[in-house]
């Protein structure tokens, strides 16, 4: 039985990192300058934690086939070193892995939060909402005008709360349901939550950040390749929380131009 | 008289001789252990179909389960789960088996069992005390499962409800009115049980040991659930006001947790000046020491099994011990990381990503102190040790993911995804669950008077080991392939090739829930037929096995059992030829074997 389970922990562990190696599995293709960071960090900590887990386990099965109470040598021993040499070995090893890892993932971490946007960044800013997102992007002008909340109306397609007639800046806003960008140009992303906490995850972009009602964020960020990828909501946000998304559009700087004048001529 | 003995004196009781006094308001601590795990016990079942349910709607979306619109018109019209039932479903399994399971059947289960048996006392401080915790718990559970029934629906909000979601009442839609009001209030009445239950543990262990326990003869068990008491203490004691305020927000017309201008349904919110990341603070502060309260027990429990079934003691029980109070300590320091991209500052996300990242420090002791004991022991092969060796196979798969998740670099791909579902699935679920059915198959010979059938506790072990790891070990590979949690059906077009991969999860979710009912029939058939149980069957050297199976109403048969050894003197020579000696042996220990 002892040796039994041995084997099968054994065969578990080999069979559990075989979709890992072979990449069975794998998350859309980064499409950010900022995401190789974060990929090369994934890749490292996947070579530490996969060698943690294959050596525990099987260490623990070589440990569970050899010590079982039928073994013939009956002789009782410990373990060379003790205590003292594992728990030097769990401080040492894991302390420097604790360590390497810290230190080298603040830099990901750091490219994506710590920065500031650059100047001529395009804002585009984001409303979530049951269940949709919607995007407005400031128009000719380069300003946002002001959100007014009880004027939200989506009968009247007034998606964001805007007040034309009393706001000269938002008379040339562009609301649309589609989020496109330039390739190869920084996006200054404005989060505002209409209604419940939303989540704006975009997996191939390596951007994931929620929308706090009351409170507005911001990020930033380029796309590296023109193509169509989807942005969803990961914060549970009710009933439909499932089928909230929307397409992120990365197009050629023509191309983006040309679809800015078209969205504009449809407000 | 010194105050241990006036604590002693104070704790008897006398027999209890009514029907009411013996089964229902009982005030023996073992009956009432005996009542948390029938309790966890419900829970789980219910816990455990509920999950069914949400794994075949997630592999065939479409299909009608029959006879579920019975159970639910509304929520199942046809038998087809709706995307609301179905969040309403992994709200209530989730708060069933985190809290109503995990944290009662190895603590307040075992730990009122056994704690004051292993610290020689007859009985808890305070009886009263113990009684109503257990039937404020009940009624927690019975106001939670009540939810199920209310008119827009039980709420879907998750275990972790968030704000504003949860706190703006119906406008938020189906199960947010009512359903999340019911929610809110059991987890308040659950901190309420929880509160008295620790209060009632830790004066156990500082005032009720008996002469000759001192603190550094008491039992890892007895040490696991201390420690674990005096986590519950401080977080439910967080989790019980927030739930209050968030009542106060459906209730009272405050504005604790929901913020100004928002918007549902094109009207304003009656609601200002709240804060969406309060709630967040508030919830996370609990819960995650609530995953060490949930693991720790079981942790001291598979120490206790395995030092057992060594024939052994452990390399060092010191450095058991001293890892386990570090991961207590950092425990409250860690909590962040479950909002790493919350909005909460950047800067405070790297704060709480050091102690989550040194947490790994004590639990790898952990595991190569459990692992280098088995070293050169000899390691007695049964159900209750098997599972105590499940335990850390399983606690290692889910502690390596957390490798993942302390880096908030690695979180912005991995956050809300089923990677999180694994992790805290096998690490806390599983783990858990593996420690409640190790000293189930441990102690159910002390409970009962009567030997659990060990051939069907062994096939429960291994479709349970191998199922285990097939449903939750893919959970992990959909998490790297960016499968956002908590979608009620896969429509992105991203996730929909992953579907096959949800499928082969539901099959095995299925076989492996259907194994239960073998641990269900073990448990229901040797309590009534199993063959009778000698005091002590697994030649263990604490003070439960001093007693006969099962004990006396008093205990010790009104005397004050006399300790005179460390609790684990395994691998040496007694005077009757065996190769232990009980903590209460007056014998002098002869050098051991090696």
């Amino acid at each position: 039985m002892a040796k039994l389970l041995a084997l099968t922990i054994i065969v578990i562990a080999i069979a559990s990192a075989v979709p890992v190696v072979m990449h069975t599995w794998v998350a859309p293709a980064d499409v950010s300058t900022h995401g190789r960071l974060i990929d090369e960090q994934m890749s490292e900590t996947m070579i530490e934690a996969g060698v943690s887990f294959l050596a525990a386990q099987i260490i623990l099965a070589i440990f569970i086939w050899k010590f079982s109470s039928l073994r013939s040598d009956g002789k009782m021993r410990t373990f060379p070193g003790g205590a003292k040499g594992l728990v030097i070995a769990a401080i040492v090893l894991v302390g420097a892995e604790v360590l390497a890892l810290g230190v080298f993932g603040v830099k990901a971490w750091a490219t994506v939060y710590f920065t500031p946007p650059s100047a001529d960044a395009i804002p585009v800013q984001c409303q979530a909402g049951q269940f949709a997102f919607y995007f407005r992007y400031p128009g000719p002008d380069g300003k946002f005008g002001p959100l007014h909340p009880e004027m939200i109306n989506e009968a009247n397609q007034n998606l964001f709360g805007l007040d034309p007639e009393h706001d000269p800046d938002s008379r040339d806003d562009i609301v649309t349901a589609e989020m496109a960008i330039p390739v190869n140009k920084e996006i200054h992303l404005l989060m505002h939550a209409k209604d419940v906490s939303h989540s704006f995850y975009v997996p191939a972009l390596r951007i994931h950040q929620d929308f706090v009602p009351g409170l507005d964020l911001s990020l930033h960020f380029t796309a590296t390749k023109i193509g169509k990828y989807e942005i969803v909501c990961s914060q549970l946000c009710g009933l439909g929380h499932y089928s909230m998304r929307a397409y992120l559009n990365v197009m050629s700087r023509e191309d983006f131009d040309d679809w800015l004048k078209k969205q504009a001529a449809l407000q | 008289m010194d105050a241990t003995s006036a604590a002693h004196a104070a704790q008897h009781h006398a027999p209890p001789t009514s029907f009411i006094r013996k089964h229902v308001f009982s005030l023996d601590h073992k009956v009432i252990g005996k009542q948390y795990y029938a309790l966890a016990l419900v829970a789980v079942l219910i816990g455990m179909a509920l999950s069914w349910l949400m794994r075949i709607h997630l592999g065939w979306t479409d299909v009608a389960i029959p006879g579920l619109q019975v159970l639910s018109p509304n929520g199942a019209p046809g038998g087809k789960i709706t995307p609301e039932y179905y969040l309403s479903l992994m709200t209530m399994h989730a708060t069933l088996m985190v809290f109503f399971v995990l944290t009662t059947a190895p603590f307040a289960a075992f730990g009122n069992y056994f704690l004051p048996i292993q610290v020689g006392a007859e009985d808890m401080p305070f009886p009263h005390f113990n009684m109503m915790s257990f039937w404020t718990i009940f009624v927690g559970f019975c106001v939670l499962i009540s939810a199920f029934f209310v008119g827009d629906g039980p709420p879907l909000s998750g275990w972790t409800a968030y704000a504003p979601l949860s706190a703006i009442g119906k406008a938020g839609g189906p199960g947010q009115g009512t359903g999340q009001v019911l929610w809110a209030t059991a987890i308040c009445i659950f901190c309420i049980s929880q509160l008295l239950g620790a209060l009632n543990f830790i004066s156990t262990v500082l005032d009720m040991r008996t002469k000759g326990m001192t603190l550094a003869r008491l039992p890892v068990t007895v040490w696991a659930w201390f420690i674990t008491s005096c986590m519950g203490l401080t977080a439910f004691a967080v989790l019980m006001p927030a739930t209050i305020l968030l009542i106060l927000d459906h209730v009272a017309g405050t504005s604790f947790f929901v913020a100004s201008g928002l918007v549902i349904n094109d009207q304003l919110i009656p609601h200002s000046g709240g804060s969406t990341l309060l709630w967040q603070h508030l919830f996370w502060f609990f819960g995650h020491p609530e995953v060490y309260i949930a693991i720790v027990p079981g942790m001291g429990i598979v120490t206790h099994v395995l030092v057992t079934n060594m024939r052994r003691p452990m390399l060092s029980m010191k450095a058991i011990l001293y890892s386990f109070w570090a991961i207590a300590f950092l425990s409250y320091m860690v909590y962040g990381h479950h909002m790493f991209v919350s909005g909460m500052n950047p800067i405070s996300s790297l704060a709480f990503s050091f102690p989550t990242l040194l947490i790994t420090i004590p639990s790898t002791i952990l595991v190569l102190i459990w692992i280098g004991s088995l070293y050169g022991s000899k390691l007695r092969i049964n159900s209750a040790s098997l599972f105590a060796l499940g335990f850390i196979s399983m606690f290692v798969s889910g502690g390596v993911s957390g490798f993942f998740l302390a880096q908030p670099s690695i979180d912005i791909m991995l956050h809300a995804t089923y990677f999180v579902v694994g992790h805290f699935h096998m690490v806390m679920g599983v783990a858990a669950m593996f420690g409640i059915f190790s000293g189930t198959y441990f102690w159910f010979p002390k409970m009962t008077g009567r030997m659990m059938n060990e051939t069907l506790g062994k096939v429960h072990f291994w479709l349970t080991f191998v199922g285990t790891y097939c449903i939750f070990m893919p959970f992990h590979y959909l998490g790297w392939a960016a499968n956002v949690r908590r979608y009620a059906s896969f429509t992105d077009d991203y996730i929909k090739p992953l579907i096959p991969l949800h499928q082969f999860i539901t099959i095995a979710a299925l076989f492996t829930g259907a194994a239960q009912l073998i641990f269900i029939y073990n448990l229901i058939y040797s309590r009534f037929k199993g063959a009778p149980a000698p005091d002590n069957p697994w030649e263990g050297t604490s003070l439960e096995w001093s007693m006969s199976s099962p004990p006396p109403w008093n205990n010790f048969g009104g005397k004050d059992p006399v300790v005179y050894h460390d609790p684990y003197q395994y691998g040496v020579k007694s005077s009757t030829g065996t190769d232990y000696v009980m903590q209460n042996s007056p014998e002098k220990i002869a050098a051991g074997e090696d």
